[in-house]
């Protein structure tokens, strides 16, 4: 596989860095709670290619595992979320986020 | 060629991760999104870790993104316009990406990576009977508590987003959870049907979209009191 130069794990890490900041523009800017739930799920993704680079840089595993957990509680936390939107839209024919705001009032 | 698959994988990434959070409609986004899950799932298996790569590829891609599909089509979400406040918000979310992304740069540049260059993958590094090793045994109790966590979060969707039945559509108007002003007195102080008709209750439980038709359709299906 390694029939190159290797990249740098720098780079890895700069493209987590990336992906993380992409992530927050867009968890900033979308009104749609669907959207940004999306952008928290890259923001998710870039921390655990932080991890494995990690993991690789410093030949363990434990980045890996905890890779595993993310996924998995990223899972959960898909289900839930994804509930509470349909919850809020049978009640409120909307998930524009700023008309959810019956915790403000 | 290890540089050059890190290379239009990691432009991949980034672009369609750009689309995931410019394009108006959130079914692009999401099927964006794939593609940008697709690319990191690459570059696990190019930093040697190819069962996260799977479970990426299994996980997300096939089961986490295609919950977000169904909902999406379920509630027929519209196009986003974006937040109010037009450009000079959206420039003003833009500058503090920036800032996040060369603060955790230079984070990164100033914490040297020690040991210079990681080894070269063996055979040894990648194989999965050592990850299996090291999860069950020195990670169990994590392990079996993430399943409980998926348990309670099944049992908490399936509560969260399914409909009431015809009895708690009866009790809902009395019952505690669906008024919270009643919380105090209990279950054995019932109030009529009608009762809160004429102001807006607090949405508080899920089945009270129906419980409000049931109590004469006082509440109008659009937001009352909601912002613009």
């Amino acid at each position: 596989m390694s029939a190159g130069p290797a990249v740098p794990i720098l780079w890895y890490l700069a493209l987590a860095a990336a992906l993380f900041a992409i992530g927050t523009i867009g968890a900033l800017t979308r009104r749609n709670g669907i959207s940004i739930f999306l952008s928290i799920e890259l923001m998710l993704n870039a921390a655990n290619l932080a991890l494995i680079a990690y993991s690789r840089q410093l030949d363990q595993r434990t980045g890996q595992i905890l890779v595993f957990f993310v996924l998995a509680v990223a899972a959960a936390e898909a289900a839930v979320g994804l509930a509470l939107f349909i919850a809020v839209y049978r009640q409120r024919r909307t998930i524009d986020i700023n008309r959810i705001n019956l915790m403000r009032h | 060629m290890e540089m050059a698959v890190f290379a239009v994988f990691a432009l991949l990434a980034v672009g369609s991760s750009l689309v995931v959070i410019a394009h108006r409609s959130p079914i692009y986004s999401t099927l964006s999104l794939v593609v940008t899950l697709f690319s990191v799932a690459v570059l696990f298996v190019l930093l040697g870790a190819p069962f996260i790569a799977t479970l990426q590829l299994l996980i997300y891609a096939g089961a986490i993104l295609v919950l977000f599909l169904f909902v999406i089509m379920l509630l027929n979400v519209g196009r986003d316009e974006g937040i109010p406040g037009g450009h000079r918000l959206q420039l003003a979310t833009a500058i503090l990406g920036a800032l996040v992304f060369t603060g955790m740069l230079g984070l990164l540049l100033r914490s040297a990576l020690g040991g210079g260059p990681p080894a070269p993958l063996t055979e040894q590094a990648v194989s999965l009977s050592r990850l299996a090793q090291e999860l069950f045994a020195e990670y169990l109790l994590p392990f079996e508590i993430v399943g409980l966590l998926l348990l309670v979060a099944v049992i908490g969707a399936t509560v969260i987003a399914r409909r009431a039945t015809e009895e708690e559509l009866a009790a809902a108007p009395s019952g505690p959870l669906a008024d919270p002003t009643a919380r105090g007195g209990g279950p054995e102080a019932p109030e009529p049907v009608g009762a809160g008709a004429g102001a807006p209750r607090p949405g508080y439980a899920a089945w009270s979209s129906e419980a409000d038709r049931a109590a004469g359709g006082a509440r109008p299906a659009s937001v009352p009191g909601g912002r613009a």
